[in-house]
């Protein structure tokens, strides 16, 4: 908050901090200090007044000191030469009897962080390695890892590092895992600190002097050892069982974590330890804070993925609280679509149906989809209480509902008759995009059920002129080229306006291209096109959600306790929202649930063509790719130089910001020798975001 | 590992920022703030990241408690670590808000300062930091009319006296050194019970998750003796014969509990350092010992001129001599509705009408046990459907039972040693 005046502030501070006045009394000089650091957190720039914060840090008051030192160690890096005068006091204040004064200026050197100051600071760091009071030990100990750190060109010398081996074993439990991190960082090259057997047994004799923090830190460096025979491994085991039940979530998921390290090839005794901590996860679900509820939700369903049944019978405590956040309900409505099994369904959808009104759009959204998750096994029950969200005739609800019927519809065609049955009506209340398309894509692929199907593409191909969504009209031309091929007499009529406007009077070239296409594929006849449109209507094998096979423990375990799984959520509601074509940020996973974030019925092959070169451009495989990335074409694999045939795979796609649908393009650049070139150019248009993984699927 | 803390208020000031690595820029707090308010919903998600700068935030008292780390660090002790420190702050500042921690803050550097080194948690302990930290706590407590009705008719003690107000354990733990403030100590039991009953009166979902709270202004308390009902049990294999047993399915435990007398006196043993600290924390799901202590009779119709009626039944079925008070229910009602009006049975009742949530508030401040209060809600809503009756309901129903637990759990004595000096008084808090 710089506020106007910032200026005037630093003037009058400064008369009143150099005012031998207000020096020689101690609270009012305290006080002006006070006002310095106040402004100071506000964001004012206060590095002005360094000089006379230097003078101010001679002062037996230690609370002065301390706040001297957080003015100091924030403008040092701006002042390196007038900092030097603050060492002189800081050197001083390290031959101080009190411990408390010593670790501070020991802290605060270091803290620094000015690389000019490190031969002034080794002598005072080195007699605190042997200071008899623990407080300055712990701080001398760090404080090495930070020199090391300032200047990691240089070497720390050798002697230090025994030092700190040694001081493994100090009495203070914290200096003791303050010289593992330190010895970390300082051997970060070699791989950090070495554990060997007598160091493991050392930490995990002194683990339970530790405090939590503590704790958690030896469990993690621990990760690295390496058993050497099975009844060492099962007598470290035993003796971190009463940590893996611990009350404290960070000390059970520290424990988990070297369990499933530890157990790397034994996944029996690994699925054991998940049993085991079901408990305190449980348990941390239910804790009052709602970020921690959170964290144990999103590390559940890491578990879940090896043991399905795990939470099975305990999907009560899954159910959402009246007063939850949002995120906190998606996650639990994941878990619960995971937990459905015969004696549940009934409960479980009760419940969920009680979310598809909730106050939060996304909420809502979120149990509709989870609800058509259900479907996939309970298809009747979950099409009951889709179609009667219909009756509600809301535009967030009826768009989440025709989408996840045409997701239910692509996985299980026996849902095609009630799913027709429940489309009449609804386009008057849907408004967005997403839910448009995917009403446009069913009645495109089932129009000879819906009786109202000509009617309702009529009304979007008057209002055709007015629409702002790619995706829609793209979807449009597709819905009423398909319905064509089985309505012909009704639809013939619209189907020459829809062409007629997209080619004459279109101004985004792909929906253009697309309607040239249609156009051209008509003049070679009906079989021909009905050959390139009428596609699967369904794709049961994309799986039925009960059978999936549990996979292993080994997937998911470097990941377990690290910010992977909470953030994984986030990414994919980060792109749905935006909309924008950002596949930068998707990570291929292996465990991708491909269902789940690729919906194939928006990637089609809505054209394949072959393209000729009569000449062949002499030039280098590298030299073409770098032409093509001038014109935004990528390239996505190629074989090996100098082989025959040399295959290229190349893509491109729409970067509109606003967009909520993207265009890709790939090609395949065909080499084959004596033979003109060949490029095979398929296109489809994809959601953004899963784009780069369609290719993948495409190809 | 840390590489930065901050605190910001809701509306995005900077109140406290420390950086304990130097590695990344200074712009992260701008960073943060911007992700913040970027997104719609009621909280962002957990954890950010922006260009391998990772932000874990939690909130507590209305404030971002924000530290930036790596992607491999522990979310669980990141998380665990931050709602230590605001609740250490509390114990420090009195309170948690942002006045608190603006007029607080040098305390508050000190605390980060001695609680973290170069990213590394050090303690936490309140024991261990109350011979480290210097500064004493600024505290602001609003004037309020509740502490003069504590006096009674020429300062005698009245009997409301004996009744302390939820305010009185919000001071800073450390001011009892210097101001020569009161030897208190506080324990509370606080259940949170989350009971779900189907439309047609059966009970689908039972949950209480409680706890026992220690809040210790005793500057050297040696030992504290608290003891529970005798027929306390866990599990449920230990029920014995058909008494008014008391059963929980899960317990743990604080650290610092010695359990030697529990297991046959049902007595926990403990040393309470300064601050707040949760002694015992206990689960029970499906089966309470009691009833619900609310029970809710709903008639939900449309009247002729295309409004929607609601009368609605709430009765109380606790124990006479108890009263559950500052109960709210909240009915969703169909999108669009309109205006509402009301009749209610007492005057003190209130209900009204918030679009933005698309529910109805019935509040009632105090409700006896066995009492039984109706009300009836009409309301305009245009384009009434009957699909949109389908938009009524859950309703949802929170309250505060003052003295009582759902589970049984009480509270049998305390005893301190050594004995304090002077005379010791109880009190019974109001949440």
């Amino acid at each position: 908050m710089p506020y106007l005046g910032g200026e005037e502030t630093v003037r009058e501070l400064r008369r009143a901090l150099s005012n031998p006045n207000v020096q020689s009394d101690q609270l009012r000089y305290r006080n002006t200090i006070l006002k310095v650091i106040r402004a100071m957190s506000q964001g004012v720039d206060m590095s002005g007044l360094f000089s006379e914060m230097v003078k101010a840090c001679a002062t037996v008051d230690v609370v002065q000191k301390k706040l001297v030192y957080v003015f100091l160690c924030s403008y040092a890096a701006l002042n390196p030469e007038l900092s030097l005068l603050v060492i002189n006091t800081l050197r001083k204040d390290c031959q101080d009897p009190n411990p408390m004064v010593r670790s501070l200026a020991l802290r605060n050197m270091t803290n620094l962080r000015l690389p000019s100051l490190v031969e002034y600071v080794e002598q005072p760091l080195a007699a605190g390695l042997r200071d008899r009071a623990a407080c300055v030990r712990r701080v001398a100990v760090l404080g090495w890892a930070k020199l090391h750190n300032l200047q990691a060109s240089s070497e720390i010398d050798a002697a230090v590092v025994n030092e700190l081996y040694s001081l493994l074993r100090d009495p203070d439990p914290v200096v003791m895992v303050n010289c593992l991190r330190a010895l970390e960082e300082i051997l970060k090259d070699e791989g950090g600190v070495a554990i060997n057997k007598p160091i493991t047994h050392h930490l995990l004799n002194r683990l339970k002097e530790c405090d939590i923090w503590g704790q958690c830190q030896v469990l993690r460096v621990l990760q690295r050892y390496r058993p050497q025979s099975e009844d060492e491994l099962f007598d470290i085991l035993s003796l971190l069982d009463a940590s893996l039940v611990s009350p404290h979530p960070p000390i059970m998921a520290a424990t988990l974590s070297l369990f499933l390290s530890l157990c790397s090839g034994q996944p029996a005794v690994s699925l054991a330890a998940l049993e085991r901590v079901r408990g305190p996860l449980l348990a941390a679900c239910g804790s009052g804070s709602r970020e921690m509820r959170f964290t144990a939700l999103c590390h559940i369903q890491l578990l879940l993925r090896s043991i399905p049944g795990l939470m099975g019978a305990h999907y009560k405590r899954f159910f959402c609280g009246y007063a939850e956040p949002a995120y906190i309900k998606q996650r639990k409505m994941q878990v619960l679509v995971e937990l459905v099994n015969d004696e549940n369904v009934a409960m479980l959808l009760d419940e969920l149906k009680g979310y598809c009104t909730d106050v939060n759009a996304e909420t809502a959204q979120a149990a509709i989809t989870a609800i058509g998750r259900i479907g996939r096994s309970y298809s009747d029950r979950c099409l009951e209480i889709l179609t009667g969200l219909l009756g509600l005739k809301q535009d967030h609800i009826t768009s989440a509902v025709v989408q996840t019927m045409r997701d239910l519809v692509w996985v299980c065609p026996q849902c095609s008759d009630t799913v027709c049955f429940a489309l009449e009506g609804c386009e008057e209340t849907l408004q967005d995009s997403q839910g448009r398309q995917a009403l446009l894509w069913l009645l495109g692929v089932y129009g000879e059920r819906v009786s109202s199907a000509p009617y309702t593409l009529e009304v979007f191909i008057d209002g055709v002129r007015s629409e702002a969504s790619l995706g829609v009209k793209m979807e449009l031309l597709t819905a009423t080229m398909r319905l064509f091929l089985c309505r012909p007499a009704e639809t013939q009529d619209m189907l020459g306006r829809l062409l007629h406007y997209c080619i004459e009077e279109e101004t985004d070239m792909c929906v253009r291209d697309q309607a040239l296409l249609y156009y051209r594929l008509l003049h070679c006849g009906i079989e021909e096109t009905r050959k390139v449109l009428q596609g699967r209507r369904s794709d049961p094998s994309l799986g039925v959600l009960i059978g999936r096979p549990a996979e292993p423990v080994s997937q998911w375990a470097r990941s377990f306790n690290t910010l992977e799984p909470l953030r994984q959520g986030s990414i994919e509601t980060e792109s749905v929202s935006r909309g924008s074509p950002e596949h930068t940020m998707f990570d291929p996973k292996p465990n991708a649930d491909l269902s789940n974030t690729l919906d194939c019925s928006r990637i089609e092959k809505v054209h394949s063509e072959c393209v000729r070169c009569p000449t062949i451009p002499r030039c280098s495989p590298q030299s073409l790719q770098a032409a093509m990335q001038l014109v935004n074409i990528q390239t996505l694999a190629f074989t090996p130089p100098q082989t025959l045939p040399w295959r290229v795979y190349l893509y491109t796609h729409t970067c509109l910001d606003d967009a909520p649908h993207s265009t890709l393009i790939l090609g395949e650049l065909l080499y084959t020798g004596e033979e003109p070139q060949k490029a095979e150019v398929h296109k489809g248009s994809a959601d953004g975001g899963v784009g780069a993984e369609g290719i993948e699927d495409d190809m | 590992m840390i590489s930065q803390i901050f605190i910001l208020s809701s509306k995005g000031d900077h109140l406290i920022y420390k950086d304990f690595r130097g590695e990344s820029g200074g712009d992260a707090v701008g960073v943060f703030y911007e992700k913040v308010t970027a997104l719609t919903g009621d909280q962002p998600p957990v954890v950010m990241s922006h260009k391998g700068l990772h932000f874990v935030h939690v909130r507590q008292g209305g404030l971002y408690w924000v530290a930036t780390t790596t992607a491999d660090s522990s979310p669980f002790t990141i998380i665990e670590f931050l709602n230590r420190l605001s609740a250490l702050v509390k114990d420090y500042c009195g309170s948690l808000s942002e006045k608190s921690v603006q007029m607080n803050f040098a305390l508050i550097y000190e605390l980060l300062d001695e609680a973290v080194d170069y990213g590394y948690i050090q303690t936490t302990s309140s024991d261990v930091l109350k011979n480290f930290i210097q500064t004493e706590a600024v505290s602001s407590r609003p004037f309020s009319l509740f502490d003069l009705s504590n006096v009674g008719l020429f300062g005698a003690e009245t009997q409301q006296s004996k009744v302390a107000p939820s305010s009185a354990a919000t001071r800073p733990i450390q001011s009892s050194r210097e101001q020569g403030g009161k030897s208190e100590i506080f324990v509370d039991v606080i259940e949170r019970m989350s009971v779900v009953i189907g439309s047609n009166g059966m009970l689908m979902k039972a949950d209480v998750e409680g706890e026992i709270r220690v809040k210790c202004y005793l500057p050297n308390c040696s030992e504290m003796r608290i003891g529970l009902n005798e027929e306390f049990s866990i599990g449920k294999s230990q029920l014995r014969g058909y008494g008014a047993a008391v059963r929980v399915d899960e317990v743990s435990f604080h650290q610092m509990v010695r359990l030697d007398e529990f297991d046959s006196h049902r007595i926990l043993r403990l040393c309470p350092s300064q601050g707040e600290q949760m002694v015992m924390q206990y689960q029970l799901s499906d089966d309470l010992p009691s009833a619900p202590p609310f029970r809710l009779f709903p008639t939900i119709e449309r009247d002729s001129g295309g409004r929607l009626l609601m009368y609605l039944k709430l009765r109380c079925d606790l124990p006479p001599k108890s009263a559950a008070i500052n109960v709210a229910a909240t009915i969703p009602v169909p999108k669009g509705s309109l205006s509402l009006s009301q009749e209610l049975s007492s005057p003190d009742q209130s209900a009204e009408l918030k679009p933005q949530s698309r529910a109805v508030v019935w509040k009632i401040p105090r409700f006896t046990g066995g009492m039984q209060l109706s009300a009836l809600f009409k309301l305009e809503v245009p384009g009434l459907s009957s699909a949109s009756l389908l938009e009524v309901g859950p309703v949802g129903l929170s309250f505060e039972l003052p003295k009582l637990t759902a589970t049984g759990l009480q509270i049998r004595f305390l005893r301190l040693s050594p004995v304090q000096p002077g005379p010791s008084q109880r009190w019974v808090r109001v949440p």
